[in-house]
């Protein structure tokens, strides 16, 4: 009798457990109309983002729930993207364990927009999305070719010029923000001619920029064509836009004008600390990560300037899964979050520029000052820059391409002092490996 | 505890079962005896029957549990990766499957990011797992002195192996930092040039072999000091009457003792050094799992977990995975023909 009892419990508890297993998977769908709690109809929504991505520090949600007292918002974030996207890949071919609304990286949209399409909620048609307020490049970024739009824009990354006034003082350059940005106006070589200036003079132990990794992102973020043609074919290699922002970031490198950094590394953020380098290119988004590792020490000592051209650098979309249990209410929300007043509140509070055009002209973004930056009015910098942004035609492997070139090749050149073209056929071996199916 | 019952409990409780019948009860009624007898027979041989089976299956079912975790989470991976391994599966269509017989095992071969991938694995696992084994022998020997507060020292040497990789590794960087790390400011103080750790293939190979060092010395050194603490005592003792030094008596009567746990670390340290992952992958920084500009520490594990979750080539990744899988294999095997040849010359 005892046996028998154990045996029971022994396959119960194996069962149950592996039972268990397989219900975790489904709960985060499961759980959104039900975990709620409160008893009176009230719905649970998950957010599932990566990074810091601002909505919550934002203060939206709150304000989403003060809004609608049956809402109940509870968002999940993995820290890093390359974790986060394969791991959204995974479960959306599983159709389980999706958050409400998921984000997606501005690198990877042109990949689900592509292969996932069908597993997200065309919100092109949901209640409360208003497509006429977004940048029309940012709306078709994540549109489909039979014209659903299954995700909606929240930031985009126009770049400036961030630079260090005492640097530049010491090093006989102008600190005027307007002086600065003329120096380089329209083109990067005169970025790369003022770099030459600085270190004619620069005080010991400072370079120019940080990287030339950083440089080269900047440049392919001002042109229209990067690594796909029109009809998503891989031309990076013989694209000349592409071939002109590599000469460039390489002549950086080559003539030391760089930190030899790479960037979000441990040592990057020692640069921003201890005030090694002068200048870096700056999305919106990339003022907060400055203000954190500069530090008190470096208040006032930055400001940002335009950009020699106009330049984008990343962003994010918010999507909708097929396989959420409140489909309606998620796209309310997604509708709600990306509409241009609270993209001009996310801009205001966390930086990260809005990709609704109607929320320029909005007071909380045409007038902001960055008080770190000294008092830098970076709303119409970013305004200026992001109307000026090429449309940029993007395909399913950017982030692959976009990656390796800077991590393998132009790091060989800018760390290992390897020459521009062995950095080169590096770059192009790794990225043939990865592409190649 | 000792003599608190005051009774042995023991004489009275088996008494019920073996009581003879009284010889009153079995004259007055034989027939109900012999009744109730042919049902004890059937309910002893049902029980002993019963017995059989348990002592027969019980076990099965107490390491039951084991075996249907394997098989969910050891047997099913390893024998669907097999199976993905013979695909084309990309991770943006997990169920798309296209069958691409040994493709993907044959461009390994001549795939120049695998050999080195491998090339890097061993010299990591070689320049990490020698000088970790002898070290973990020498602190073992320490630690098996009579000493004064030995057990903090035997938890100190474990405090490595409990710390998170994550966090040990990302201290690691700070230190092997190029322009503002400790280790070039020590040696900037000997007159040494900042060397930059990161980007060298022997310097960063060294970088990433002392971290695995520094975590797994204090884990091994515990199992020989667990080892040596069940050497006769009586065999040092004869040895010391012979005149051996410590020295003398550690590498005669220690290092022979210790010869199948020696062993058995040297197995588990390889298949570790194999698998090597956390390491290298948090010491590139931002970069994730190129391991450096030039892939120079980029071991096995990380160039799958690139191939996988980052190319998401997932058919690919199978086949690395299998591939390492096969190269423990053939490892175990020479660790097992070598333990053969020295148990028999021993």
């Amino acid at each position: 009798m005892r046996r028998a009892v154990i045996l029971a419990v022994v396959a119960a508890l194996g069962a149950g457990l592996l039972a268990g297993c397989a219900k975790d998977s489904d709960e985060p769908a499961n759980s959104a109309s039900k975990a709620g709690g409160g008893g009176k109809g009230s719905t649970t929504l998950t957010v599932g983002v990566f990074g810091a991505f601002g909505l919550k520090e934002a203060g939206l949600y709150d304000e989403y729930m003060k809004l609608n007292k049956n809402i109940v918002i509870k968002q999940t974030s993995i820290e890093r993207n390359e974790n986060y996207y394969p791991q959204l890949l995974t479960h959306l071919g599983s159709g389980s364990g999706l958050a409400d609304i998921q984000a997606v990286e501005v690198n990877n949209i042109a990949e689900i927009t592509a292969t996932q399409a069908g597993k997200l909620v065309d919100l092109g048609k949901a209640d409360g999305v208003q497509k006429d307020a977004f940048l029309p490049w940012k709306l078709a970024q994540a549109t489909t070719k039979d014209g659903r739009t299954i995700a909606l824009g929240t930031d985009i990354g126009p770049q400036g010029i961030c630079y260090r006034k005492d640097l530049f003082a010491k090093a006989g350059l102008p600190t005027d923000r307007e002086a600065v940005g003329k120096l380089w106006a329209g083109d990067w070589n005169k970025y790369l001619d003022a770099g030459e200036q600085f270190k004619a003079k620069a005080p010991k132990g400072t370079a120019f920029v940080d990287s030339a990794s950083g440089v080269m992102e900047a440049i392919t973020g001002s042109n229209e064509n990067r690594f796909y043609d029109k009809d998503g074919k891989v031309v990076y290699k013989t694209n000349p836009s592409v071939k002109q922002a590599w000469d460039i970031a390489a002549a950086f490198a080559t003539e030391g004008l760089t930190g030899k950094l790479q960037q979000f590394t441990p040592a990057w953020d020692q640069g921003y600390a201890n005030g090694t380098f002068a200048t870096v290119s700056c999305p919106a988004w990339m003022l907060g990560y400055i203000q954190d590792k500069a530090g008190a020490a470096g208040k006032d000592k930055w400001d940002v300037a335009a950009a020699p051209r106009p330049s984008n650098w990343g962003g994010s979309f918010l999507t909708v899964p097929d396989a959420g249990r409140n489909k309606a209410e998620a796209a309310k929300l997604a509708a709600w979050l990306t509409a241009p007043e609270q993209q001009a509140k996310l801009f205001a509070k966390r930086g990260s520029f809005p990709s609704a055009r109607a929320a320029y002209s909005l007071p909380a973004v045409s007038g902001a000052k960055h008080a770190y930056f000294a008092g830098a009015p970076i709303g119409q910098i970013f305004s200026k820059a992001a109307e000026g942004v090429p449309v940029q035609i993007i395909g399913p492997k950017d982030l692959i391409i976009a990656q390796n070139l800077a991590d393998i090749g132009m790091l060989q050149v800018d760390q290992k002092g390897r020459s521009p073209k062995e950095g080169w056929d590096a770059a192009v071996k790794a990225i043939d490996n990865a592409l190649d199916q | 505890m000792r003599g608190s019952s005051g009774r042995p409990p023991t004489e009275h409780s088996t008494t019920p079962e073996t009581a003879v019948p009284s010889p009153g009860e079995e004259g007055a009624a034989p027939p109900r005896v012999q009744v109730s007898s042919a049902a004890e027979e059937r309910r002893r041989a049902r029980r002993s029957r019963r017995y059989r089976l348990d002592v027969k299956w019980s076990p099965y079912a107490f390491v039951m549990p084991f075996f249907v975790f394997f098989m969910a989470f050891g047997l099913f991976p390893l024998l669907y990766t097999g199976w993905a391994s013979l695909h084309r599966v990309e991770l943006t269509a997990p169920t798309d499957m296209e069958w691409v017989g040994l493709r993907n095992f044959s461009r390994l071969l001549e795939d120049e990011f695998f050999w080195n991938a491998l090339k890097n694995t061993v010299t990591i696992g070689l320049i990490s797992t020698v000088p970790q084994l002898l070290m973990a022998l020498g602190i073992a020997h320490l630690l098996n002195y009579r000493l004064r507060g030995s057990m903090f020292f035997r938890v100190a040497a474990l405090t490595p192996y409990a710390t998170s990789v994550a966090a040990a590794t990302l201290v690691f960087v700070l230190l092997f930092g190029r322009d503002y790390g400790m280790i070039n400011w020590a040696l900037g103080l000997v007159g040494f040039d900042n060397i930059d750790w990161q980007n060298g293939e022997w310097t960063s190979q060294l970088a990433v072999s002392t971290i695995v060092i520094w975590r797994w010395t204090g884990y091994n050194a515990l199992i020989y000091l667990a080892a040596m603490q069940a050497i006769p005592k009586d065999l040092y003792e004869s040895a010391a009457l012979d005149g051996a030094s410590r020295r003398q008596q550690f590498i005669h009567v220690t290092i022979p003792s210790l010869r199948p746990t020696i062993l058995f670390t040297c197995v588990v340290s390889t298949i570790g050094a194999t698998q090597l992952f956390g390491e290298p992958l948090l010491f590139n920084g931002g970069a994730g799992a190129t391991g450096g500009a030039d892939h120079q520490f980029q071991t096995l594990g990380l160039y799958l977990y690139e191939q996988g979750w980052v190319n998401l080539h997932l058919g690919r990744a199978s086949a690395i995975a299998w591939a390492m899988f096969l190269i423990l294999l053939v490892i175990g095997a020479v660790n097992w023909l070598l333990a053969r040849r020295l148990s028999k010359s021993a």
